[in-house]
């Protein structure tokens, strides 16, 4: 069964290879993904080490029930020390790379040291080869991918690479599998790149017994009823993720021009329905495609329509994407839209984060804190098309000054830029926003503030607040599986009961990512998804395993908290501008312009949110300054941590 | 009347669900080398297809099998292999046009597609409907259909571009 999968310790300077059991003990403690790569994380890095250097430990994983009968458990995870914030790095990514990983033996790999010169790994039915990737070296997201199955003579090969924006060692290079399927944020691909590291490739067809077949079938055949009667599966569907753009946008929930506005005007040619017009002109009416077992399928097809890459194929573009090379930079465009996804999906790095960044660079340019002779000719107006472009390829090249500086990451570049060029930096723990903006909706400016990964809108978002759910609803949904009696407001402009929804999200989403489950499979987006209740029978049906919804909770609970030690032992204070729980000045300061007659006017306000805040970290057990207390982890069962238990 | 697999490659997303239930349906496994379907990609075109057992009339792993193990299964119309005489030499693998018949190397014995005897899960799982289970007469009828409309589409769209002449 799927806990026979191993994890493998892979040492890149010394090029050798360990296998290990995972013993029950941890999977019941930490159950796999995420959960388990933070506790991995903690155990197999020291304090301060150098994030691009061979100490740094890269933890690639499969979910607890990844490559099981359950639904859409396709997700990887990938966790190392981040070279953007200095604090956790993680990313999650879907595709078809972790169940292959299963299907060859493994759910976890630690990989350390630095190899001598490119490599990439093979895995395949239980063995593990280095091999040499010298000649695939500075190849791109998809070159590489295709050039490793012509080498091994195998197209069922899956791989997840670093892009050139890796061996650059842009500090938030994603890892990158398929088309697009982007293991994004906090730079994990910095790190392979940083480790001589340019594939992971794999191939298995070892079996993974199910443990009640029947159960688990049916089981499965429920969820997928349940998940796509629900409408806004439904939608994202047909449309994928652009389909937020539109209802957002019309609110006043986008950014634009960096933080000045919060709503993009003349954007017709971005909305989703005209996407959708360009996905069936290019690649016909059957054009969703899926991750590994997922019946959402929320992925476009298409072809850039014209333009300088006019014919390439790409998948998406998502809804980050519209906010990061429309949105942000007022650049509402299709072509730019299609053309900067295909270039950031071939160079392997973070949309959001180089959209946010650019975004930042055009306002300072605005101001007149950088000028044309930093740029090096670049006129980086807002709504230059063109710029948006050049300035993608640049930071990918690292090719001039600013692309240099803006290649380091937000607050590295602040340093550089000097005079108050931070102050109008959107970031939280020193990696950008996401386009969205959260003056209006202060559950949602709390879950970034504090997000264990910079800031975030996956790891605690509670998005269905937006949808003005009755309170009976509100309560059935945040009073299980642990009660709770408190406040809840049905007001997504309110203060009152946010942080409790924010400390439930939060461990919602940990329950996923450590079973490997996509988010669009529970209450993210929609309000009447699968989560704990049913994953204690799906764990059992696929594993035999018996956990109540309250122990899955308790798992959450333990693996956010090993993520808030790691943080903190990597130097995080709340109040820290560049490392704690806070949000950029502007949030509290300028007042939302545009959107909804109850948007226009909204500030953050900064006691409300404080105070938010610490009633956050009272749920979460932790002390006035963030602190876990001794209690809560002696409760959860980490008070004596490294305790290297694998 | 019996019916068929009907596969619109065109409406795959490519997810392989289908590969995942066939093999805990009949294994209670997962694993897609048990798979009696599998899905073949060409990821870079964004191009999926399922491909399965025909159940062909003069089916050649039938015409091969040198112990007549393989039959013709007429209330499902489906080829059938009969593991009481079967002796594993995979000549039916070899002949196979579309490597449809497989060798499961745990168990050591060739598989194919047996409609899960009459409810394919393959079709069940299929929320696109990629993979359809239909008598065998309205295959050919559905696509027509299908055709029907390209042709017609296709004719709108050549008027509209000669109105723009």
């Amino acid at each position: 069964m799927s806990l026979d999968r191993k994890i493998a310790y892979i040492d890149l300077s010394t090029g050798d290879i360990q296998t290990k059991a995972i013993p029950l003990e941890v999977r019941r403690k930490f159950l796999g993904g995420r959960g388990l790569d933070a506790y991995l994380l903690y155990n197999h890095t020291t304090q301060g080490c150098d994030p691009i250097g061979p100490d740094n430990a890269l933890m690639v994983s499969g979910g607890f029930l990844c490559a099981t009968c359950a639904s859409a458990t396709s997700r990887t995870h990938v966790m190392a020390k981040s070279p953007l914030t200095g604090l956790l790095g993680s990313a999650n990514m879907g595709g078809f790379f972790s169940p292959e990983m299963a299907w060859a033996g493994f759910h976890h790999l630690v990989i350390k040291g630095k190899a001598e010169h490119p490599v990439y790994i093979y895995i395949h039915n239980g063995e593990i080869e280095i091999r040499d990737a010298r000649d695939l070296w500075g190849l791109s997201v998809t070159e590489a991918q295709w050039a490793i199955r012509d080498k091994l003579g195998d197209q069922e090969v899956k791989s997840m690479v670093c892009g050139p924006a890796g061996e650059n060692l842009v500090r938030y290079a994603n890892v990158m599998t398929g088309i697009k399927n982007a293991g994004g944020r906090t730079g994990m691909g910095c790190v392979m790149g940083s480790k001589n590291l340019k594939a992971v490739a794999v191939r298995g067809t070892m079996d993974i017994p199910i443990a009640h077949p029947k159960e688990a079938l049916e089981f499965n055949k429920r969820f997928i009823d349940q998940i796509v009667s629900a409408k806004v599966n439904q939608t994202q569907g047909t449309l994928g993720t652009p389909f937020i753009w539109g209802a957002t946008n019309s609110w006043g929930g986008i950014r634009t021009r960096n933080f000045q506005y919060n709503q993009c005007e003349y954007a017709d040619d971005i909305e989703p329905e005209r996407l959708d017009e360009i996905a069936t002109e290019t690649m016909g009416p059957y054009h969703m495609t899926g991750c590994f077992g997922c019946q959402v399928h929320c992925r476009a097809q298409y072809k850039i329509p014209d333009g300088p890459y006019a014919g390439r194929y790409d998948e998406g573009p998502e809804y980050t994407s519209q906010g990061a090379f429309c949105g942000e930079t007022d650049t509402p465009r299709a072509t730019t839209l299609l053309t900067a996804n295909h270039l950031v999906d071939q160079y392997g790095v973070d949309n959001l984060e180089i959209g946010s960044l650019i975004s930042w660079a055009m306002e300072l340019y605005e101001l007149g804190i950088i000028t044309s002779k930093d740029t090096d000719g670049v006129d980086l107006r807002f709504g230059n098309d063109e710029a948006v472009i050049e300035m993608i390829d640049r930071i990918c090249q690292r090719k001039g000054w600013l692309a240099d500086a803006l290649a380091d990451g937000g607050v590295a570049a602040s340093k550089k830029i000097g005079k108050d060029s931070f102050s109008y930096l959107i970031q939280v723990k020193g990696m950008s926003n996401l386009h969205s903006d959260e003056r209006a909706t202060p559950a949602l400016a709390l879950n970034i503030a504090t997000s264990s990964r910079g800031s975030d809108h996956l790891r605690s978002r509670p998005a269905i607040d937006l949808y003005h759910l009755p309170e009976p609803v509100m309560r059935r949904i945040y009073s299980s599986p642990v009660p709770y009696d408190g406040p809840l407001s049905s007001e997504h402009t309110e203060y009152i009961g946010k942080a409790w929804q924010v400390f439930w999200h939060e461990n919602c989403y940990m329950a996923v990512d450590c079973l490997g489950i996509c988010k669009y499979h529970t209450t993210f987006l929609g309000a009447t998804l699968p989560n704990f209740e049913d994953w204690a029978k799906v764990i059992y049906y696929n594993t035999g395993l018996e956990f109540t919804p309250q122990e899955i909770w308790g798992v959450a609970e333990r693996c956010n908290n090993l993520e808030r030690l790691f943080n903190l032992r990597e130097g995080l204070t709340k109040d820290d501008p560049e490392k704690g729980d806070v949000l950029n000045h502007r949030y509290h300061d300028e007042p939302a312009r545009r959107g909804a007659l109850d948007v226009i006017g909204r500030v953050i306000e900064k006691d409300k949110f404080i105070k938010m805040r610490s009633e956050l970290y009272e749920h979460k057990g932790w002390n006035e300054d963030g602190l876990p207390t001794p209690e809560t982890l002696k409760r959860l069962g980490i008070d004596a941590e490294p305790s290297h238990l694998v | 009347m019996a019916k068929a697999l009907y596969i619109d490659y065109q409406k795959c997303t490519g997810c392989r669900l289908c590969e995942l239930v066939c093999s805990v349906f009949h294994d209670g496994i997962s694993n897609p080398a048990r798979s009696r379907i599998r899905v073949i990609k060409w990821e870079a075109e964004g191009l999926y297809i399922p491909m399965s057992c025909q159940q062909c009339q003069d089916a050649p792993c039938m015409n091969v099998c040198p112990v007549k193990a393989i039959y013709m299964d007429h209330d499902l119309e489906r080829i059938v292999v009969d593991y009481d005489k079967c002796i594993g030499c995979r000549s039916c693998v070899a002949v196979c046009p579309f490597g449809a018949m497989n060798f499961n190397v745990y168990d050591r014995k060739v598989f194919k597609c047996d409609f899960c005897d009459g409810e394919p899960q393959c079709v069940r799982f299929c929320d696109e409907k990629a993979v359809d289970y239909v008598e065998v007469d309205d295959v050919s009828i559905l696509k027509k259909r299908n055709a029907a409309l390209r042709v017609s589409r296709a004719g709108k769209e050549a008027s509209t571009l000669m109105a723009q002449i």
